[in-house]
């Protein structure tokens, strides 16, 4: 008999969610058989047997809850009767010996049993003050890390192990992928309908994304001491340029922010301080260049990575972008295109927003929030003329850089922009 | 070098410290015509005569009171009290005089006296004789307190303790007095006069620390050598001062760890385990990756049984039981 459990799907993951069960119980499982879709606050994933055996039982059913590591199902041997007692719930936490029978055995005095194992009863898990520590400064969410300390005790092996799961992918540092830059509400949000219970306010179902998103946001302007820079951007040579990269182009255009995207990660290569994070009073600076692009969706706001911006040929960015995005509404994107960027870029401007300021995604140091590209009164020599306009702001972490730095990157980056041929030579 | 017994290296340094000082005397029970209970003193009284190795009565209050008088007026006087049981009959001296004539007086005067005891149990002395109350004085603002484990450390602590200008009890153990280490032969050179207040990381480590003092610092190295078999490496820090207590050297180690076990030979509440489990947590809790682990002696007076006596020890096993605890804790042991 083999207990099948909630697979740890990513770091800042504390359980999941049953989405779909493919097999029933009685059915044959073969290894590598797709058998669950579980659902967490960042994608869908399925889930395979990595055995084969005759599903004996389903503890989870669909649309049920389970933490990492939970049972959710039994597969017995082929031919082996299944239990008829469910296995569940998890082990217990082990239980303290009696002092007195502590006293007895070696009759030499250890510290009294009472703080041995003591499960705290509000049901946080129990965490050792070297493994917050370490959790901190990795940028890790130490509750969504499971511990194998006595008593479910997450301890410093539990968080290097989890720091170390976050690098395989090339990280520059393990983020929350869900985190919501910008004030943007989910796209379709629909307003609460009236109903005739007679309550003026009815509290709305909140999907994982947005508590996540919610819990980051505000650790951001909590930490990050933010300091806003705004201009405005000549974007004629820039709608110019964009007919000309996409005459003749039938499929996969280049759109005005994958322009945007690209002059950022070039200027952010030439102005390290903005590609940087400022971790438990040090600041990191990144040596590449992971772009999180921010996403509406129906459940929330997404910021799929682009890694390595800097190194991808225009379209082949255009390409990646399209792609994560529409990754990101239909939620296949791994942990992974989810997370481990180094600066955001959010684009209000598909809805008619002239400029907006966006928050911080944390543990970045700085995050650009684009504006609409309209026609705007515009000084040109002593001349009010009608132009093409683009407003940037730049939301900045005054702990990882200083505004006049910030503004150095802010004009290269308006530089680009009104001369875009730079942005692609 | 040459390797000597514990007891062989304090009377080679007694004996050292009154040729090199005229002012250094020994005053006690037993330790002139008898040599000493432990034979600490022996030859003493001979090569110094009855002037500097004084018999007294069994007055423990009395000769300690005498010691302090001397020390007042100048001289270096080197007390044995036979264990450190019968120093509860010095207590008032010891605590209400020694320790605050300095401070009492306006430092009009010090007092440059040793108490030179042994403690220690597992010598089936009966629980009124096998005590380990060393922390009555560590606990005494105006002490100081020593507790050298090796031979080389008694050496060079007992000659820190009679050049120091205020009054040190010194703690020997029963159990240590015939255990040998390497000491540095004397006249070669300067003899090397301990600092006052400094533990030593004797072992560096990684996976836990093991703090320990006197009998209980040996222990530990010998259980450091057991974990070293199962692939743990374990820091052991020997106290050697319990007051002044370094307290930088063990936070400084738990740092590094990430855990700690203390080993005492005293009882378990109230006791110096608690002091340095508290000293962890003010210094080194965000390094803590288990709590503090404390082994002592069981909270019963010594049985006088040989089987018993040796239960109610805290011993290698019992010290070792408690890092694998830890040790699985933090997941540096399976």
């Amino acid at each position: 008999m083999t207990e099948i459990f909630m697979p740890r799907l990513s770091d800042t993951v504390e359980e999941g969610v049953i989405a779909a069960w493919h097999k029933k119980p009685g059915d044959p499982v073969a290894a590598g058989d797709s058998l669950v879709d579980i659902e967490t606050d960042k994608a869908v994933m399925e889930h395979e047997a990595y055995e084969e055996g005759t599903l004996a039982e389903i503890l989870v059913p669909e649309g049920g809850t389970a933490k990492i590591g939970e049972p959710i199902a039994v597969l017995v041997a082929t031919g082996e009767t299944p239990p008829t007692a469910p296995t569940r719930p998890p082990a217990a936490p082990e239980t303290p010996a009696p002092a007195r029978a502590q006293a007895q055995a070696p009759a030499t005095a250890t510290a009294p049993a009472v703080a041995a194992a003591a499960q705290p009863q509000d049901g946080r898990a129990p965490t050792s003050p070297l493994a917050r520590r370490l959790a901190k400064e990795y940028g890790l969410d130490i509750a969504a890390i499971t511990g194998t300390g006595p008593g479910g005790r997450v301890i410093r092996a539990d968080v290097e192990n989890a720091a170390n799961a976050a690098n395989a992918g090339n990280a520059a540092k393990p983020a929350d992928a869900a985190q919501a830059a910008s004030t943007a509400s989910a796209a379709g949000a629909a307003p609460a309908a009236a109903t005739d219970d007679g309550k003026d306010s009815v509290e709305a179902p909140l999907s994982r994304l947005r508590k996540v998103a919610a819990r980051r946001l505000v650790q951001s302007k909590q930490e990050a001491p933010h300091i806003y820079l705004r201009r405005t951007v000549d974007a004629e040579a820039l709608r110019e340029f964009r007919s000309v990269v996409n005459d003749g182009r039938e499929e996969n255009k280049v759109s005005p922010n994958d322009l945007i995207l690209k002059a950022c990660a070039t200027a952010l290569r030439r102005h390290p301080d903005l590609n940087s994070s400022w971790v438990d009073d040090r600041l990191l600076h990144h040596r590449r260049v992971h772009l999180g692009v921010a996403v509406a969706t129906d459940d929330g706001l997404l910021v799929p990575v682009v890694r390595d911006a800097d190194r991808l040929q225009l379209t082949e960015l255009a390409a990646r972008t399209r792609e994560l995005a529409a990754g990101a509404r239909a939620r296949t994107l791994t942990p992974q295109e989810l997370g481990g960027s180094t600066f955001t870029v959010s684009n209000l401007g598909m809805f008619g927003v002239d400029g907006f300021q966006a928050v911080i995604n944390p543990p970045e140091a700085a995050i650009l929030a684009v504006g609409a590209i309209s026609k705007q009164p515009m000084v040109v020599g002593d001349e009010v003329v009608a132009r093409h306009t683009l407003e940037l702001n730049l939301s900045v972490d005054h702990r990882a850089c200083d505004g006049a730095t910030a503004a150095q990157f802010l004009a290269e980056l308006v530089d680009l922009l009104e001369d875009p041929l730079r942005i692609v030579v | 070098m040459s390797v000597i017994t514990y007891r062989q290296a304090l009377r080679d340094t007694l004996r050292a410290e009154m040729q090199r000082d005229e002012n250094v005397f020994l005053i006690g029970e037993e330790i002139g015509h008898f040599e000493g209970s432990y034979k600490i003193t022996e030859g003493l009284l001979k090569e110094f005569g009855p002037r500097r190795v004084r018999d007294t009565p069994i007055a423990e209050e009395g000769f300690v009171g005498a010691a302090i008088g001397a020390a007042m007026l100048g001289l270096r006087p080197v007390v044995e009290i036979m264990t450190i049981n019968f120093s509860l009959l010095a207590l008032d001296q010891i605590v209400n005089h020694a320790a605050k004539i300095y401070g009492m007086f306006g430092g009009q005067c010090s007092v440059p006296m040793v108490i030179r005891t042994p403690g220690g149990g597992g010598q089936q002395l009966g629980a009124t004789h096998s005590q380990n109350i060393e922390l009555f004085y560590s606990f005494v603002p105006g002490l100081k307190v020593l507790a050298p484990s090796t031979p080389a450390e008694a050496a060079s602590m007992l000659r820190a303790a009679i050049r120091d200008d205020d009054p040190v009890l010194f703690l020997e153990n029963l159990g240590l007095y015939n255990t040998k280490g390497e000491v540095p032969d004397e006249p070669d050179a300067e003899p090397e006069v301990a600092q006052i207040g400094r533990a030593a990381v004797v072992r560096p480590g990684t996976d836990i620390t093991l703090i320990g003092y006197s009998r209980m610092a040996g222990v530990a190295l010998q259980v450091a050598d057991e974990l070293a078999k199962d692939g743990v490496s374990a820091e052991v820090v020997d106290l050697r001062s319990l007051r002044p207590l370094d307290r930088t050297t063990i936070v400084e180690s738990v740092r590094r760890t990430g855990s700690a076990v203390v080993a005492e030979d005293d009882w378990l509440t109230y006791g110096i385990g608690a002091e340095i489990a508290a000293t962890i947590q003010e210094g080194a809790f965000d390094w803590l990756d288990a709590p503090v682990a404390r082994v002592a002696m069981a909270e019963v007076p010594l049985p006088y049984a040989k089987s018993l006596e040796t239960a109610a020890l805290p011993c290698a096993e019992s010290l070792a039981a408690a890092a694998r605890r830890t040790l699985r804790a933090t997941g540096r042991l399976r």
